[in-house]
């Protein structure tokens, strides 16, 4: 048997039928689409995770106080004192892999600038912090040694706060505003960076000399935490090990003592964030294939009431000289070419609809080509597995009864 | 004997039904002569159906020899059956059979797109032959619910003709017919059998059987009578039917 001419009769048969043809594909044509936008979408997402992380610096390390028990009750890490500016002293003195490194410490109050205010923080850090967090200056300058070192009251403040405290088009630089009681100067305003992935504003930000938070703000010597960043990102592991042990050593911590804080990379919260992104992208995934499974039910269920409505054409094909195996094969291609065109369709809906939830999402558009070839094998192994019983059904056929078949 | 189509030689075939065995042939033999016309008769259970299903090589004997152009094909396999029916037989049923929603053209082609020495534009070619040889060349592109119950089993008659067969099989294939269009299709099997086809046409209807040539009766399992007849002309008849049937 000429295989062109057995698709040429699956083919005809299934026009027979049209409508029947384009319902029975469209639970395919569901079940694909859905699969290959979950797909997109996961992916999509993953590479955005990725993008604001690395925006906020892929070689950040965090050095953050331990959590503190007391008679068994976990009592958070509020009251540890355990970072001071000594620690940030001696990384910047002898770790090798780490190239700058900024104490930090943070109040919240209300910023007033004359009759508009605004709930803000204050993140004091050193020179360096607009480095490591990879903060650009729009206009105006950084705060320099000699301001952490006279404690002066100057700051530099985010769109957000330049929004919510200024008229539009005023210029903030020289400006004071007041953080709770404290006038301080806006002696520059950062670019924006917009959200990160957590969806934190951190264009909502104002960032004055940590000694000025210290000393005038929270009247306080210890750190709550420690930025620093590596080399590059290649380092980046051994960079924390660094910090860790010379922590351990200016603490001095005995070698059986659990460390009094902890290390953290944005390697690590990138794994995390994208673990969590990983786990609702694989359930959206398998609902969509259970509904794929569904929609192969659904054509094995079309292909047996096909077979037995068509009892007395088969019956009629195999006196006119068709093998079992022709009328085997016949089913199977129909089936198969309802699955594959169902499945070539949901690809194509399926790219679409990525395409425009990535643009209501404002998410990066993502076409997974690897889900595409997964989808098309996929669709073309339902058909012929759906399709088999059926198609077995049909060529396991008695000529002489099916041709009486009423 | 080089022009003998089909012989068959003590041909039995028994059916196990529950406990019982229905002996439905008990042992059948006669010839059939290529340009023969020959009516297969019998009441129902005389074993006609089955008769023509092992003709037809649907069905095998169970025992018995069986030759068709030739060939003893009693002990073939079913994919070996399927060829000999695809390349020796023609079927002509009493319902005609047309697949539902398929234009004339398409069902005439039917056999040949089993048969993968005829290529697409010989198949095309042959279907039209096919049908202009039954009447129908101006309908070659209807489909069966816009065609009469005549006219739907000249595309019958067509699609059994198109292969090119070396016996026709019909099996009642005036039965749902009226009489005027009986007598037209009987009209067509005489010219095709004038034209050198060999025709075996299973019928209860002894006036059917009137314009073949030779009439085998079956009764009980056994040939009762074998012998040729005067063939009536199926022309002449349909012109003496009253023209008032002609509304």
């Amino acid at each position: 048997m000429n295989f062109s001419n057995l698709i040429k009769i699956a083919y005809t048969a299934l026009l027979r039928n049209t409508t029947r043809a384009l319902l029975t594909m469209l639970g395919i044509i569901i079940g694909i689409a859905s699969v290959i936008a979950m797909v997109n979408m996961g992916q999509s997402s993953q590479a955005q995770i990725e993008e604001n992380i690395s925006s906020m610096g892929t070689n950040l390390i965090m050095v953050m106080r331990a959590h503190q028990r007391g008679g068994g009750v976990n009592l958070g890490n509020a009251n540890s004192q355990s970072l001071k500016l000594a620690d940030v002293e001696a990384i910047k003195a002898q770790a090798k892999y780490v190239d700058a490194v900024s104490p930090s410490v943070n109040a919240s109050g209300q910023l007033v600038n004359g009759s508009k205010n605004w709930p803000g923080s204050m993140q004091g850090g050193s020179v360096e912090y607009l480095a490591i967090k990879k903060y650009e200056i729009a206009y105006g300058t950084n705060f320099t040694e000699q301001d952490i070192a006279s404690y002066a009251k100057v700051c530099l403040i985010g769109k957000t706060i330049v929004d919510n405290l200024f008229e539009e088009g005023e210029n903030p630089i020289g400006k004071e505003i007041r953080f709770g009681k404290i006038p301080m100067k806006v002696i520059g305003v950062l670019e924006e960076k917009g959200q990160n992935s957590m969806g934190q504003d951190q264009d909502d930000i104002l960032i004055a000399p940590y000694s000025t938070v210290q000393k005038r703000i929270l009247a306080q010597n210890h750190l709550n935490m420690i930025y620093a960043s590596a080399k590059n990102e290649d380092v980046c592991q051994l960079a924390t090990e660094e910090i860790e042990k010379i922590l351990r050593t200016s603490h001095n911590l005995s070698p059986d003592a659990t460390n009094d804080f902890e290390v953290r990379t944005q390697a690590e919260m990138l794994e995390m964030m994208s673990s969590v992104v990983g786990t609702i992208t694989s359930l959206l995934t398998a609902t969509a294939i259970i509904s794929l499974i569904v929609g192969g039910i659904g054509i094995m269920n079309i292909m047996y009431v096909t077979v037995t409505e068509r009892t007395k054409e088969i019956g009629l094909r195999m006196a006119i000289g068709a093998k079992a195996k022709d009328v085997l094969w016949q089913f199977l291609i129909e089936s198969g070419m309802l699955s594959v065109v169902g499945g070539i369709i949901g690809i194509i809906v399926g790219i679409i609809a990525s395409y425009v939830i990535a643009q209501v999402m404002m998410s990066p558009f993502v076409v997974s080509v690897g889900a595409v070839f997964m989808a098309f094998f996929v669709s073309a192994f339902i058909g012929i597995f759906f399709g088999w019983l059926p198609a077995k059904k049909a060529a396991k056929l008695d000529p002489i009864t099916a041709l009486r078949y009423e | 004997m080089a022009n003998s189509i089909i012989r068959i030689n003590e041909l039995k075939r028994n059916f196990i039904v529950g406990s019982e065995t229905v002996r439905a042939l008990r042992g059948v033999s006669f010839e059939i002569q290529a340009g023969e016309f020959v009516a297969i008769m019998g009441t129902s259970g005389s074993g006609k159906s089955t008769m023509l299903n092992i003709l037809g090589c649907l069905d095998k004997p169970t025992s018995g020899e069986y030759y068709i152009d030739e060939i003893e094909v009693s002990k073939f396999s079913n994919d070996k059956l399927s060829e000999i029916r695809n390349k020796k037989i023609g079927f002509v049923f009493q319902s005609y059979n047309l697949l539902p929603r398929t234009a004339a053209i398409e069902q005439v082609e039917l056999p040949l797109l089993y048969n993968p020495n005829v290529g697409a534009k010989e198949r095309r070619e042959r279907a039209e032959e096919a049908l202009r040889l039954v009447g129908l060349e101006e309908r070659m592109y209807h489909l069966p619910s816009q065609m009469s119950g005549g006219q739907q089993q000249r595309v019958a008659i067509a699609r059994a003709i198109v292969n090119d067969p070396v016996i026709i099989l019909a099996d009642e294939a005036t039965g749902n017919l009226d009489t005027r269009t009986s007598y037209e299709i009987m009209s067509l099997f005489q010219r095709l059998n004038e034209s050198g086809k060999t025709i075996a046409f299973v019928t209860h209807e002894p006036d059917i059987a009137a314009f073949t040539s030779r009439v085998v009766m079956l009764r009980d399992g056994r040939v009762t009578k074998d012998e040729p007849v005067k063939t009536a002309s199926a022309q002449a008849a349909l012109d003496a039917l009253p023209a008032s049937d002609d509304y």
